[in-house]
C-alpha cells in the first residue's frame, strides 16, 4: 500500500508544570492526543509514534504559563494519502451504486459505480451482492474481500476517500496477487511497468521530516499544548 | 433496482395508493430528483412541480394517515436505492425535509426505513454525515418538537425508539469508523442543561446511556458517562442547602438522622424513611435529578448484569473525581457511586474506597481534595452496608498511621493550636473517629479485628499536643469518647465534658469556610424515586449497634430508643397530637411498596416548625403513643 510511511521527527513538547511529577506520561498523552487525525504539520494522519528522550533538560518558556518544552525524538507511523496513489481496503458494504471499504480500519472509502470498470458487473450470486468480472471467472469483489483502488479525492475532515476502480491494476487483492502480472490479454501493457507496491515492512524511511519548530509552527503547537496541558 | 421493487410489489400490492403504484412512485421519485439537478434557471416548469410533490411526500409538518405513510416509505426506499443522486445543492429542501423527520412521529416500519436512508446518506460521509448525525441526536428524545399531546404515546415507544436509534448508530459507525468522534461533538452540543424540562433531560440522558452498551460507548471511553454525572452534579449544586436543612450547628450529627421505626400490620418491626418533611417537594432540581439518578441507578444495574459494570466503573470513578469529589457540598449526586459499588462490593466497592485513601495519602493533591476525599472516605465506610469491617480496619489503620506520622514530625510543645494550618489532620483525624462510630461494635466483637485496633496508635494521637479532641466536631468526639470508653479502649480517661464545652470555633476554622468538618457525603438520602435504588445497602444510624448498648438485653431493635429524642422538651411536638387522628389509616401499608415513603414526625428534635406544610399533614403518620420500649439512659449524668 503506498500511502503510508515511516518518518523520523525531532519534536519539542510543552508541558504543563502541574505534570512535572510525570513528564512521561503528559508527553504521551500529548501525542495520543494526536493520534487518528489529520495533522498539517505532518501532512497525514498519525497512527503510531515511538519517543526517545534527547536530553534530560527543558527550557522554560517565559510568560504567563511557565511551560516547558521537553526535546524528543520519535519515529512516526504516517498515513499519507494523495490522489492517484493506490490504497487497499476491505469492502464492507456493497451496492449496485457504489461499494463502500475501509482502510487500515478507521479510513472510510467509497467507489461509485460510475469508477468501476466495465469489466465489473453486479450480480447477485447465491444470494450474495458481488461485483464480479466479465473477462476473468475468478476475480469477484465481495464483501469482506480486500481491494486495491485508485485515490481519486481526499477528505482529510473526516479522513474519506472517493476512490475508483478503474485502472486495470486494481479489484481483488487476492486475485491480483496470483494472476495480476501473467494477465496479457486485457492488461495495458504500460501499466506492467508499475511494480507491485511493496509490502509494507520494506517501506524504507523518506525523507526525514525534521519537525523542530521553526517561528510558524510555533504558536500553533504552543496553543495545541497549551490547551491540551491545561486540561491534563 | 429491479429486484428490490419486485419484492416491494409483492409485499405492498393490497395497500396501493389507488394514484400510484410502487413502480410508478420510484419512477417518478427518480424524476423528480433528475429534473431539478440542474442550475434553477434552466429548471422546466414541470420538473419543478413533480419536485414539489416529492416534497408534499416528505413534509415532516404534515400528518400522516395510513396512505400518505405508504407512499412516504417507497419514497424513502427509492431514495435509499438512489443515495448518489442526491445532490446536496440541488436537492437542498428535499435533505431539509427528511433531516427535520422526528422518528417518534411515524409507525415502526416508516422510523425503519427513514433510518435506513439516513444510514445510507451518513455513509456517502464527505456530504452527509454531519447532518446525518445532527438529525439522530435530535431524535434522542421527542418533547423538544413534538406537540404535547403525543407525548405520552412517544414515551411508550421509547424503548423501542432508542434501540433503533442505537442500531443505525452502530452501522454508521461500521461503515464510517471515525463517525463516533463527530458523535461525541454533536452529543455535546445538544446535550441538555440542568435548566431544561425533566422529561427532556430524562429521555435524551437514556439514550444517551444507551450507546454505552455498544462499541461506540468502548470507542468513546468515559466520555458519555463523564457529561451524564456533569449534568448530575450541576442538578446537584442548585438545590440549595436551606432547601434541607437549617444552619444550626449545634445539632448533633448522630440525632440529625431522620429514621423511624414503626410496627405494621404484622407486628413486625417495618422500617420506613423519612421525606425531608415535603421541602425537597416543591423543588423543580430536586425532582429532575431524583430522576436522572432512577435513569444512570438503571443502566448501572443493566451494565452490572451484562458484566460490563468493570470497564464503565473505571470512566465512573474519574468523572467522579473530576466532577464531584470538590463540588461544593454535593449532596445527592454522589451516590451514583454508592450505587455502582453496591452492585460489586468486592471489586468495585474496593476500588473506590483505595481511590479516596490514596488522595487524602497522596502528596500532591491538594488540601480540598484531601479533606474532601477524607469525608467521603468515613461516610462511604460507615454508610455502606456491603463493605466490610475488616477492609473498613485495613482503612482506618492506614488512616491512623499517616495521623500518628503526622503527630511524629508537629511535635513542638509551645505550639498553639493551628486548626487551619493542620486541617488536613484534623480532617483525618474526625474520620477516623466517625467510622470508629459505625463500626466499633463489630470491631470489637472480633477478637482479631479487637486486637488491630488495639495495636494503633490510637492513645498517642489523642493525648498530642494538637488536641484533634478540642478541634473535631464536638458530637463526634463525644459519640467516639462514649463508646470509646465503653469499648474499654482508651486507658486514660479524657474529660468528656471539657470537649463538648468548646462550640468549635475551632472546628470552623479546621473545616473552613466550607465547614468541611461538617461534610458527611453520605448522610440519608432524600430523593424519593431513587431511594428504592439506594436504601437496601445504607446503613441508618439508628441501626448501628453501639459498644454502649450493650448493658441492655439482647434484642437488636432496642438500640433505636437511645435516639429518641426527650418529646416533652421539642414544642412542636404539640403539633404532632392535634392532627394524629386523621392518619391511622395509613398506617398499615407501608410495606406493600418501597417506594411509597412516608413522612414521620417522630424525629422532630431538629426541624424547625416553618418546615411544616400544613397540606401534607394529612397525609403523615403520626406516632399514637410515645416509643414503645423505653431504657433507661446509659450515659452518663
Amino acid at each position: 500500500m503506498e500511502g503510508l510511511t515511516v518518518a523520523d521527527a525531532n519534536l519539542t513538547v510543552y508541558v504543563h508544570p502541574s505534570n512535572a511529577n510525570k513528564v512521561k506520561d503528559a508527553l504521551l498523552r500529548q501525542l495520543s492526543s494526536l493520534l487518528f487525525k489529520y495533522d498539517e504539520n505532518f501532512d497525514g494522519v498519525i497512527l503510531a509514534y515511538e519517543i526517545k528522550f534527547e536530553s534530560k533538560d527543558a527550557k522554560i518558556l517565559p510568560g504567563l504559563h511557565p511551560l516547558f518544552g521537553v526535546k524528543l525524538k520519535a519515529n512516526l507511523l504516517l498515513f499519507q494519502p494523495k490522489v492517484n496513489e493506490l490504497l487497499e481496503g476491505k469492502v464492507v458494504k456493497l451496492g449496485k451504486e457504489c461499494i463502500h471499504v475501509i482502510i487500515l480500519g478507521f479510513s472510510s472509502a467509497t467507489i461509485m459505480s460510475e469508477d468501476i470498470r466495465e469489466e465489473f458487473k453486479f450480480r447477485i450470486k447465491h444470494g450474495v451482492e458481488v461485483f464480479a468480472s466479465s473477462a476473468h471467472k475468478r476475480h469477484v469483489i465481495k464483501t469482506g474481500s480486500f481491494i486495491r483502488f485508485l485515490v481519486k479525492s481526499l477528505d482529510v475532515d473526516i479522513l474519506h476517500v472517493n476512490g475508483s476502480l478503474i485502472p486495470s491494476n486494481t479489484g481483488c487483492i487476492h486475485w491480483l496477487s496470483r494472476y495480476g502480472t501473467e494477465d496479457i490479454s486485457e492488461t495495458d501493457r504500460s501499466c506492467r511497468s508499475l511494480k507491485r507496491p511493496k509490502p509494507i515492512e520494506e517501506q524504507d524511511s523518506q525523507a526525514m521530516v525534521d519537525l523542530s519548530l521553526n517561528s510558524n509552527h510555533h504558536h500553533k503547537s504552543h496553543k495545541r499544548t497549551v490547551t491540551n496541558g491545561m486540561k491534563s | 433496482m429491479g429486484v428490490e421493487l419486485l419484492n416491494n410489489e409483492v409485499a405492498m400490492a393490497d395497500i396501493d395508493d389507488p394514484c400510484f403504484s410502487d413502480s410508478e412512485t420510484a419512477a417518478y421519485v427518480i424524476e423528480a430528483l433528475e429534473g431539478v439537478s440542474k442550475v434553477p434557471s434552466v429548471i422546466a416548469p414541470a420538473d419543478r412541480d413533480q419536485y414539489d410533490n416529492l416534497l408534499c411526500i416528505l413534509d415532516p409538518t404534515k400528518e400522516m394517515h395510513f396512505q400518505d405513510e405508504a407512499l412516504l416509505v417507497v419514497a424513502l426506499r427509492t431514495l435509499t436505492q438512489a443515495v448518489h443522486k442526491i445532490d446536496p445543492v440541488f436537492h437542498g429542501e428535499l435533505l431539509n425535509n427528511i433531516f427535520d423527520m422526528s422518528v417518534w412521529k411515524y409507525g415502526p416500519d416508516t422510523v425503519s426505513t427513514l433510518l435506513e436512508l439516513i444510514a445510507c446518506l451518513a455513509s456517502v460521509a464527505d456530504k452527509f454525515l454531519d447532518t446525518c448525525l445532527h438529525m439522530l441526536v435530535n431524535n434522542f428524545e421527542p418533547h423538544r418538537r413534538l406537540k404535547s399531546s403525543n407525548h405520552q404515546r412517544s414515551l411508550a415507544r421509547k424503548e423501542e425508539v432508542h434501540s433503533q436509534l442505537h442500531t443505525v448508530m452502530h452501522y454508521i459507525s461500521e461503515l464510517v469508523p471515525l463517525a463516533p468522534m463527530k458523535l461525541k461533538y454533536i452529543i455535546d452540543l445538544k446535550m441538555p442543561k440542568c435548566t431544561d424540562s425533566k422529561e427532556v433531560i430524562i429521555v435524551f440522558v437514556d439514550c444517551m446511556l444507551g450507546l454505552e452498551n455498544d462499541e461506540i460507548g468502548e470507542f468513546l471511553g468515559g466520555a458519555l458517562l463523564a457529561k451524564v454525572v456533569d449534568l448530575l452534579t450541576d442538578l446537584d449544586v442548585n438545590i440549595s442547602w436551606e432547601d434541607i436543612l437549617q444552619e444550626d450547628t449545634n445539632k448533633g450529627i448522630f440525632d440529625m438522622e431522620l429514621e423511624d421505626v414503626e410496627e405494621n400490620a404484622d407486628g413486625l418491626i417495618g422500617r420506613k424513611s423519612v421525606e425531608e418533611y415535603g421541602v425537597l417537594n416543591g423543588n423543580a432540581f430536586a425532582d429532575k435529578l431524583d430522576g436522572l439518578m432512577v435513569a444512570v441507578c438503571k443502566h448501572l444495574t443493566i451494565w452490572a448484569s451484562n458484566g460490563r459494570l468493570e470497564a464503565v466503573f473505571a470512566n465512573l470513578k474519574e468523572a467522579f473525581r473530576r466532577s464531584v469529589l470538590n463540588a461544593y457540598k454535593s449532596k445527592f449526586a454522589q451516590f451514583v457511586m454508592f450505587y455502582a459499588c453496591s452492585l460489586d462490593p468486592e471489586t468495585c466497592g474496593q476500588e473506590f474506597a483505595f481511590m479516596l485513601r490514596d488522595i487524602f495519602l497522596s502528596r500532591t493533591e491538594t488540601p480540598i481534595s484531601r479533606m474532601s476525599a477524607v469525608g467521603y472516605l468515613a461516610s462511604y465506610l460507615s454508610r455502606a452496608k456491603f463493605i466490610s469491617t475488616s477492609l473498613a480496619v485495613d482503612i482506618l489503620e492506614s488512616l491512623m498511621d499517616w495521623c500518628f506520622e503526622y503527630c511524629q514530625c508537629h511535635n513542638d510543645p509551645e505550639k498553639i493550636i493551628n486548626p487551619k494550618a493542620n486541617r488536613i489532620f484534623y480532617a483525618g483525624w474526625q474520620a477516623v473517629m466517625y467510622t470508629l462510630c459505625f463500626h466499633m461494635r463489630s470491631i470489637v466483637d472480633d477478637p482479631q479485628l479487637k486486637s488491630k485496633l488495639l495495636g494503633m496508635p490510637l492513645q498517642p494521637i489523642l493525648h498530642h499536643a494538637l488536641s484533634p479532641l478540642k478541634v473535631c466536631l464536638p458530637s463526634i468526639v463525644h459519640e467516639f469518647l462514649r463508646q470509646a470508653k465503653a469499648a474499654n479502649l482508651c486507658k486514660k480517661s479524657v474529660s468528656l465534658f471539657s470537649e463538648s464545652l468548646l462550640e468549635s470555633d475551632f472546628s470552623k476554622a479546621f473545616g473552613g469556610v466550607e465547614r468541611l468538618d461538617m461534610f458527611f457525603p453520605f448522610d440519608p438520602y432524600l430523593l424519593k424515586e431513587s431511594d428504592s435504588f439506594i436504601r437496601p445497602n445504607f446503613k441508618f444510624w439508628s441501626s448501628v449497634k453501639t459498644t454502649y448498648s450493650n448493658c441492655n438485653s439482647e434484642d437488636e431493635e432496642d438500640y433505636e430508643d437511645l435516639d429518641v429524642p426527650d418529646f416533652a422538651e421539642i414544642g412542636c411536638f404539640s403539633e404532632n397530637h392535634k392532627i394524629e387522628t386523621d392518619s391511622d389509616e395509613d398506617d398499615d401499608d407501608d410495606n406493600d411498596n418501597d417506594n411509597d415513603l412516608e413522612l414521620s414526625m417522630n424525629k422532630m428534635s431538629i426541624t424547625p416548625k416553618h418546615y411544616f406544610n400544613p397540606h401534607l399533614m394529612g397525609k403523615q403518620q403520626f406516632p399514637a403513643r410515645m416509643p414503645a420500649r423505653i431504657r433507661p439512659s446509659v450515659s452518663p449524668p
